[in-house]
């Protein structure tokens, strides 16, 4: 049952070859038998998913179900859930059971899917790696030595081991895109405002934004049509026509024009990351595609501007978590300004610390037009260059991440070793386009991600490109070791 | 850009972070990585750049002045350290 996708799974439950319960139980199984080995969930909601899973079961019957009905499926532990503790990888909300849903977590739940549980992620979404959670590392299933990426390390993990069909994720800087390549699973991060932010804990809110994960490309534009659309709750959401993300998925690709762009090959790229790059370009030109050398002229500078703009807006943000009405409160505080500094001491991890003090700095007077301004004035030069970008091509194509999986501890004591992790995927996040990554190959028997970025709204022709990819090649059928049991 | 000790204490202030002198000296180090990457902004020429707060350049969208959400206290006292009366309990503020 587990080696169905999410799609094989909708339909087999449409055809009744098994219950929404029946398959819930096989994975929740899964989880308490498998997830020791990777600890995937920090938080399991056995009897809320049997008691949806029946639900999903008795709206089939009396004919009213959608096609993602009884589907199982996890949250990243981002996402407000009502009655269910959402922690955000965090001290801070350890305590927090939500007393609302965010949209997503209610579009879910009105298609009749069933939660299986809440997943592991970076404190507040920091980090590239998972090592931040306050709930431990993630162990990355095809080496449990290494870590799984991050933020939504989670999220990738559990799709990957097959105890979830699939998972939503969110990615401010690449925090979809780097687990799914290192786990070798297929992940979107949407145009920016293409999916309701309400009710998903904020990091940086100009940059933040959901999307799912699952094997496929064809399960990712299942998931992503059950998530987008406007809602008025969000500010910044935009009211936009959800199209059908199934429509276009067998499109030919003859005469798609690729982008590549010359910056993402340099210096710092491994070598046999670049090689099973390449071999996925080279197919694509099978697949009746061109490619074309273009250049993102300001690409060094997304890293540097990401780590003004995101922390400046953390530290706003965070700025809520203040022991007063909810989540994590010291211990005896003296006195106001004591119960602040030692609840925000000890609720919240290293690295939150960290980007909150970076933040501060950038943000306090005298330094705002120097930072702030300036990273936004940069903002829009990298804008600029895709926008020159896809006067030429269709999408553009190279490597998510440097490098494959590396070993935990690796990166060290300097934060901007691991910042450096999402080198390739901050540009997107910057310019506010679509980004998704797929499996395209293996170096030391650990997976590497082909990155697409799209132009605005183009996420349709994003997954296309990507499912004729998976229709020649079988990367994305690869199962770790261990999980198979 | 070099980052004093003394600095980090102010910014840590205005955070509202406390911060032990072992942390102290530690964190001082790792801002001053992260303000060495930051500073590469320094020599892009930005002249006549607009900045960017969108990405679609959207802005506010206005709606009618109207109560829209049902009075949840209860609910939302449920889930918090202290409460008394209706009311968020903190430590005493004036004497």
């Amino acid at each position: 049952m587990h080696n169905l996708t999410l799609a094989q799974t909708a339909q087999a439950l449409a055809d009744k070859q098994f219950s929404s319960r029946e398959v819930t139980q096989h994975y929740l199984d899964r989880i308490a038998r498998l997830d020791k080995n990777y600890n995937s969930f920090i938080t399991v909601t056995a009897d809320l998913a049997l008691a949806e899973a029946d639900a999903a079961d008795a709206r089939r019957a009396n004919g009213k179900a959608d096609f993602l009905t009884g589907v199982p499926f996890a949250h990243k532990d981002i996402f407000c859930t009502k009655g269910v503790r959402t922690s955000c990888g965090s001290r801070m909300l350890d305590n927090f059971i939500s007393p609302y849903d965010a949209t997503v977590v209610e579009k879910y739940r009105a298609a009749g899917m069933v939660m299986l549980g809440k997943t592991n992620m970076d404190e507040f979404a920091m980090g590239s790696s998972n090592e931040t959670s306050f709930y431990g590392p993630v162990n990355n299933p095809w080496d449990t030595s290494c870590v799984p990426g991050g933020s939504s390390g989670g999220s990738a993990t559990c799709v990957a081991a097959r105890l979830v069909p699939g998972a939503t994720a969110t990615d401010t800087g690449g925090s979809i895109r780097q687990p799914a390549a290192l786990c070798g699973i297929t992940g979107l991060k949407p145009t920016y405002g293409r999916v309701s932010r309400w009710g998903m804990i904020a990091f940086a809110s100009s940059l933040d934004q959901a999307g799912p994960m699952a094997r496929t490309a064809e399960d990712v534009a299942l998931m992503l049509g059950a998530m987008a659309g406007f809602d008025p709750k969000d500010s910044t959401c935009l009211d936009k026509e959800v199209p059908d993300y199934l429509a276009d998925l067998n499109k030919d690709l003859r005469g798609l024009k690729i982008g590549v762009p010359r910056e993402y090959f340099g210096e710092g790229l491994n070598e046999k990351t670049a090689a099973q790059v390449q071999n996925a370009l080279r197919e694509y030109e099978k697949l009746g595609a061109t490619l074309v050398d273009i250049s993102l002229p300001h690409s060094a500078l997304a890293v540097p501007a990401y780590y003004v703009i995101a922390p400046a807006e953390c530290s706003a943000n965070l700025s809520r978590f203040d022991g007063v009405r909810y989540g994590y409160r010291c211990e005896k505080p003296q006195d106001l300004s004591d119960m602040y500094c030692r609840t925000r001491a000890e609720g919240f991890g290293e690295e939150v610390k960290r980007r909150i003090l970076v933040g501060a700095y950038a943000l306090s007077a005298g330094f705002y037009d120097a930072y702030y301004r300036k990273a936004q004035q940069v903002r829009r030069l990298i804008q600029q260059d895709f926008i020159d970008a896809f006067k030429q091509v269709d999408v553009i194509m190279g490597p998510t991440s440097p490098s494959p999986a590396f070993a935990f501890g690796a990166k060290g004591s300097d934060p901007v070793a691991m910042y450096l992790e999402d080198i390739y995927t901050i540009a997107t996040n910057l310019a506010g386009l679509p980004g998704m990554s797929l499996p395209c190959g293996f170096v030391d028997n650990k997976p590497v991600g082909l990155q697409i970025i799209g132009n605005y709204f183009d996420e349709a022709r994003m997954l296309n490109v990507a499912h004729r990819y998976q229709q020649v090649s079988d990367w994305h059928m690869q199962m770790p070791a261990g999980v198979a049991v | 850009m070099a980052i004093e000790r003394q600095q980090v204490e102010q910014l840590a202030h205005l955070a509202r972070i406390a911060l032990d002198e072992s942390t102290l000296s530690r964190t001082t180090r790792s801002l001053a990585d992260v303000l060495a990457l930051i500073d590469q902004l320094q020599a892009v020429d930005t002249t006549g750049i607009e900045p960017m707060a969108h990405p679609l350049d959207a802005v506010q969208r206005l709606r009618a002045d109207i109560v829209t959400e049902p009075d949840q206290r209860d609910v939302l006292q449920a889930i918090a350290p202290a409460v008394q009366d209706g009311l968020f309990l903190v430590p005493k503020v004036i004497e």
